[in-house]
């Protein structure tokens, strides 16, 4: 029993309610989010340190023994995504002050940014299926809310489209649990896996893991049901895409891992290869998409789906190495497209436009913005020694060993396209002749501020590529619960 | 009357499925909220309908109804609320600001270029 478990729910909850009332305090606002998320990096530190020592952390709600209440449970994958992702916001919530207008942060910009926090953290620490739900409706709503605030044309057209999308993967959610619990007639994830593998998984629950899959495939934005994300996420302004394509997806995706490597790991030459084939896919799709657009915003969302792709195919090999390589992948993602996402707003801060044909020569005007997305561009594409070059190496060693030679080449090229999809980027927008830009008088004031939260997370990701082996430490503690479901059940339910 | 239930549900959600399909947002929505319904009948039904009193201690009673799926239907019911009314404030702003409710002319393929 541990109180500490529930802090990175508790303290995002707290500062959002808080700064609900100070919606007129502009700056208010400002230091007491900033403090907040200072704060959550702290708890989150002392989280990664406390499981790496005493193994996996347990709080049971109110003191109801599991399976009978909530369980939070913090292990090792749980801790290192709530580490990572408060970095991410404590860097997005720096860009925002000067990159949202006033309007959005006198309108609950601040407190929707903690209340999605509450939920991604919630749904990754939590032990429960149903709470699980619930964590996704938190995020989601304030998602919802995120997406729209400022009112404009486009923001409200592909707010409906995501609210649709959402409302229906939601029912469905809603769905599988009722089917589950009718088959095993529990919540607690640790009992499900125990009853689970009791009767070696039939049939009826090998197609609720399907429909599972559906679900979190609509979140984790998999093909073919990613066609929603390049819309819905070229609306908002650039923070709040920085958020939203750091974490919302990277919750799907981890929801998928927990499921799929807890729950339904018993048929895997069914349920597996159907991921397999799902993710191949997925890197193709995002592949075309990277090429097929000269929108800047466009082609890094389209990233997005290459790396879900990678993930994704990373769990369905299902061998230590390929799972390993998949959490690697993942941390090194979310902090790189929170940052490539920045970088690309203050592109279009300086410019005017988000194609990349009307843009040229920038490396003169601030070459340290240049070589800072120079950075992340190749650490992106996974070039030693920066931070995605481990993981994509530990899913291809897992695809060969595992026998899956065409999907570890399928993987190798997408790094090839990657690489071709942000260099075009660079080649375009720093090199050439500097072009004029016509741009409003208030568009033009000094952004280098900017560089400082990007500086940041770019620091954090050469930190991870470099110290690749001391990370690794802490992700074999992640996979080694992630390969032996029984350390999961054992802390949660044997906790008393 | 599982069986009975389940056709129930079923009609729900080949409802809700056609109305989402429409193109007036106003029958997007209605279909959402039958969607939603037929979710919640659903957890209700997967848990037994049994017979039985509350679930609460006592000396009298002999058999219980399973409370877990009760408290499920709850939170999910409490969350399609919020989710629908924003949806519907959500349309309408989108009306007065966009002029339209036709999902065929909300697609937007225009502004990408």
């Amino acid at each position: 029993m541990n109180n500490f478990v529930i802090l990175p729910i508790l303290i995002p909850l707290l500062t959002g309610i808080f700064l609900i009332f100070l919606t007129r305090k502009v700056n208010v606002q400002r230091v007491v989010s900033l403090i907040s998320a200072i704060i959550s990096i702290v708890i989150a530190f002392t989280l990664v340190i406390e499981v790496k020592t005493d193994g996996i952390q347990v709080l049971q709600a109110s003191n109801w023994d599991a399976p009978f209440g909530i369980s939070i449970v913090a292990d090792m994958l749980s801790a290192l995504l709530v580490l990572v992702t408060s970095i991410i916001v404590f860097s997005v919530l720096i860009y925002s002050f000067k990159h949202i207008d006033a309007d959005r942060e006198k309108f609950f910009y601040y407190p929707l940014v903690q209340f999605l926090i509450v939920g991604v953290n919630g749904a990754f620490l939590t032990g429960d299926i149903f709470n699980l739900f619930v964590f996704f409706e938190v995020m989601l709503m304030s998602s919802y809310v995120l997406l729209v605030i400022g009112g404009t044309k486009i923001q409200l057209r592909e707010t409906i489209k995501y609210l649709l999308v959402n409302v229906i993967a939601s029912a469905l959610f809603v769905v599988a649990v009722a089917f589950l619990y009718s088959v095993v007639g529990t919540l607690n994830i640790a009992d499900i896996s125990q009853r689970i593998a009791e009767v070696e998984q039939p049939a009826i629950i090998t197609t609720i893991a399907i429909l599972f899959l559906v679900v979190f495939g609509l979140k984790g934005a998999i093909f073919p049901l990613y066609v929603w994300m390049p819309g819905s996420y070229y609306a908002p302004p650039i923070p709040i895409l920085a958020l939203f394509g750091a974490l919302l997806t990277k919750v799907g995706i981890y929801s998928i891992l927990r499921t799929f490597t807890t729950l339904f790991y018993h048929q895997p030459e069914y349920t597996h290869s159907i991921m397999l084939y799902l993710s191949i896919l997925t890197i193709i799709f995002g592949c075309i998409g990277v090429m097929a657009y000269m929108d800047v915003k466009k082609i890094i969302i389209y990233n997005i789906v290459v790396a879900i792709g990678v993930i994704l195919f990373g769990i369905s090999v299902m061998n230590t190495e390929a799972i390993a390589g998949s959490v690697m992948y993942t941390l090194h993602d979310m902090l790189i497209k929170s940052a490539l996402f920045l970088l690309i707003g203050m592109m279009i801060a300086k410019t005017g436009t988000s194609n990349i044909k009307h843009m040229g020569g920038l490396i003169h005007q601030s070459p340290l913005l240049g070589w800072m997305f120079f950075i992340a561009a190749i650490s992106l594409a996974g070039v030693p020694p920066f931070s995605g070059f481990a993981g994509k190496l530990m899913i291809i060693q897992g695809a060969f060993k595992g026998g899956h030679y065409a999907g570890g080449l399928i993987v190798l090229f997408s790094s090839l396209i990657v690489l071709y999809s942000v260099m075009r980027i660079f080649i375009y927008a720093f090199w050439g002749e500097k072009k004029e830009y016509n741009l409003a008088a208030e568009q033009k004031k000094d952004n280098r501020f900017l560089l400082l939260p990007i500086g940041i997370l770019i620091a954090v990701s050469i930190v991870y590529g470099i110290g690749t082996e001391a990370v690794y430490t802490y992700v074999s503690d992640a996979v080694q619960v992630l390969m032996n479901p029984s350390d999961y059940i054992q802390a949660v339910l044997k906790e008393g | 009357m599982e069986i009975l239930m389940s056709v129930v549900i079923g009609i729900l959600f080949t409802i809700a499925t056609y109305l989402v399909l429409s193109k007036s947002l106003l029958r997007i929505i209605v279909g959402t909220g039958l969607l939603s319904h037929a979710a919640h009948l659903l957890i209700l039904t997967m848990g037994g309908l049994k017979q039985g009193s509350v679930p609460i201690l006592s000396e009298n009673a002999q058999s219980y109804v399973d409370p877990l799926p009760q408290a499920l239907i709850l939170t999910a019911i409490v969350i399609s609320f919020g989710v629908t009314s924003f949806f519907l404030v959500l349309a309408y702003r989108s009306y007065q600001e966009l002029g339209t409710d036709n999902m065929d002319e909300l697609r937007g393929n225009k502004s990408y270029e």
